[in-house]
């Protein structure tokens, strides 16, 4: 039973923490096809953000509102200086924001110093049996399912969501009803490193803060987003569960590094059976 | 485009041949130049080299993005390493550090190809292979990972990589200076090899195929097998870089499989341009004599303008630093003798 429990809660955890950490690629990914390689940078500017905060005493769940609005200004920035140059070339987007992704990691360095940072995880240690986990952890699943959630909501039933839609569409039609398109690039680009940001700021008292912490994300984000397909959230959702669900059984049964080769392999294969991602076949949906 | 660039059939110029020859020799005869110190640095960027090359044939002639060249690089370094150490000699080591990586090439190679997944998603491949060996050969830290006799230590990597031993005087290893003319030597002969091929009936295909895919298909060209073979001859050239290296440094570790490796050789290819197969010689040699330049003064430095140079580079220079600022220059050099003829034309 308390086996059964424990895995449970590897897999939910994987899941939820996948989930954080592509939700803002993938709306970027699915929406606008730029994938940004800067977004583990992404993450590890909301965490540093977070880490900022919480030192000159915020509270935590204040900070992680400062951690998304700082990031995703930020996105907003980049978008404008770097990414509206590149739309339309897939691949010299990959490689500006590998170099933006390189950049960030040398600056922040240079301006926070390497050393690694922690921020206390509330809530202290839960007992299952005999097996301790974070209580916090738990905090960070049910933000999983909220941002998930909430996203899938902002896209699907407002305004907002249907003008992002309409654009990414077809953007010479929306140009023609009177809105934007490279308003709705950059703001969907803002939102999208928003929360990423956010999810920097909420994986940080589990992950600890370091300059180079965007690497251990960068992978795994990565083919979650890829291997989930051309429906942004469907993706993500089914993308996560699997690779969750795989990571989180063999994490528990040998060593985490294991795990993370485990489902890079999948994806491999997975990619190449469905070469256009899981929901690559869907006909509709988000 | 005016015209297909490394289209033109037949086997290369004489001017080619001497130009090869005459810049063979001089670097020859450097070691009686420079001290040990730039031989050192310039046999990594022979070595280096090698492993750009292999990044711009593979991008800009047949159009295969790959980030993963150095899986191939570290796996050969390893190869090497392992099988020199286990078998207590360094020739045919060297050998599997070609014959390894290019069967990795092979396995991934037919997965991506013959899967026929767009170019992103080979890219995202080639990556996570990377991340998938580095993250993997960190792990083997601990005593239990021991290939033959070799512990593999993880992190810290194998510092007791052998010398080359020179195959026909027993006991003799390459020094310092051995080194560097077999780096050079094998810079050259690879430079010379893939410069045949791309003029070869293969090397016409390639570019066919990175012009355009589905014609070439269409004209009857199975371009699979093609991008196949050219993947597998671009790992084979970063795995044997990858050994040379280890023999240089007398020294491996996972840092040769990591993201900022990768990140470097798409740098120096992009700044040397990958219109030639010199260009990404060029690119990784500015590029390492900028990086000791700027040495260590700051943490972070150094990394901050490569990231730099990745993003400009990538925004303004489409086909590669060099070869754009390249044809500014011819293009500025036009403009001005056009208005000195005009002048003339005036003063007449």
């Amino acid at each position: 039973m308390e086996q059964t429990v424990i895995i449970l809660y590897q897999v939910l955890y994987s899941f939820s923490f996948l989930v954080l950490i592509c939700l803002g690629l993938a709306v970027i990914f699915g929406m606008m096809q730029v994938i940004n390689l800067a977004q583990g940078e992404f993450i590890m500017l909301g965490a540093y953000v977070c880490n900022v905060a919480v030192k000159d005493g915020v509270s935590l769940w204040l900070s992680f509102l400062i951690a998304a609005v700082a990031v995703g200004l930020f996105g907003i920035l980049v978008e404008r200086v770097l990414i509206r140059f590149l739309y339309g070339r897939i691949i010299d987007t990959l490689l500006a924001t590998w170099g933006l992704s390189i950049f960030l990691v040398g600056g922040t360095t240079i301006v926070m110093g390497p050393t690694t940072n922690s921020i206390p995880a509330p809530f202290g240690t839960m007992y299952i049996g005999a097996y301790g986990i974070p209580a916090y952890s738990l905090v960070l699943i049910a933000l999983a399912f909220v941002l998930l959630i909430g996203t899938y909501a902002l896209m699907r039933y407002t305004r907002a969501g249907l003008i992002a839609r309409g654009t990414m569409q077809n953007p010479v039609m929306a140009a023609a009803f009177g809105i934007p398109p490279q308003t709705v690039y950059m703001l969907t680009f803002g939102f999208g490193s928003a929360l990423t940001g956010l999810a920097g700021a909420i994986i940080a008292p589990l992950s600890g803060v370091s300059p180079t912490m965007g690497i251990f994300f960068i992978a795994k984000a990565f083919v979650t987003v890829i291997a989930g397909g051309p429906m942004v959230l469907l993706g993500t959702i089914s993308a996560s569960a699997l690779f969750g669900s795989i990571s989180g059984v063999v994490d528990y049964l040998t060593s985490s590094v294991l795990g993370e080769i485990c489902v890079l392999l999948v994806a491999i294969v997975l990619l190449r059976l469905l070469p256009s991602g899981i929901t690559g076949k869907f006909r509709r949906g988000i | 485009m005016a015209e297909i660039r490394g289209s033109r059939g037949g086997l290369p110029e004489r001017r080619w041949w001497l130009a090869v020859a005459v810049v063979l020799i001089a670097a020859l005869a450097l070691p009686n130049l420079v001290g040990e110190y730039p031989l050192l640095q310039l046999s990594v960027v022979a070595i280096l080299s090698l492993v750009s090359m292999s990044e711009g044939f593979l991008w800009g002639f047949v159009g295969i993005l790959s980030f993963g060249q150095t899986a191939f690089f570290g796996l050969g370094g390893y190869t090497y390493t392992v099988a020199a150490l286990n078998f207590d000699q360094t020739t045919l080591p060297l050998l599997a550090a070609i014959v390894l990586p290019a069967l990795l090439a092979l396995v991934i190679g037919y997965f991506m190809i013959y899967g026929r997944i767009g170019d992103l998603y080979l890219s995202v491949i080639t990556l996570v292979v990377t991340l998938i060996l580095e993250k993997a050969m960190r792990a083997t830290s601990g005593s239990q990972y021991v290939i033959g006799s070799v512990r593999l230590n993880g992190q810290n990597g194998i510092p007791t990589v052998p010398s080359l031993a020179i195959p026909w005087s027993h006991g003799q290893t390459l020094d310092l200076t051995g080194v560097f003319y077999l780096s050079v030597v094998c810079l050259a002969i690879v430079y010379v090899a893939l410069r045949l091929l791309l003029q070869s009936r293969t090397g016409r295909v390639f570019v066919a195929i990175r012009e355009n895919d589905q014609r070439a298909q269409l004209l009857g060209y199975d371009s699979r097998v093609y991008k196949l073979l050219a993947f597998v001859i671009a790992g084979a050239v970063a795995g044997f870089a990858g050994a040379l290296y280890g023999v240089w440094g007398n020294f491996v570790s996972p840092d040769m499989f990591s993201l900022s490796q990768s990140a470097q050789i798409l740098i120096w290819v992009i700044v040397g341009g990958r219109t030639t197969l010199v260009g990404p010689i060029v690119g990784c040699a500015l590029i390492e004599y900028l990086t000791t330049a700027l040495g260590t003064a700051a943490v972070g430095q150094v990394t901050v303008i490569m990231g730099l140079i990745l993003m400009f580079a990538v925004v303004f220079f489409r086909r590669g630093v060099i070869p754009s600022l390249g044809d500014g220059a011819r293009l500025l050099w036009r403009h001005i003798q056009s208005r000195g003829a005009r002048g003339a034309n005036v003063s007449q």
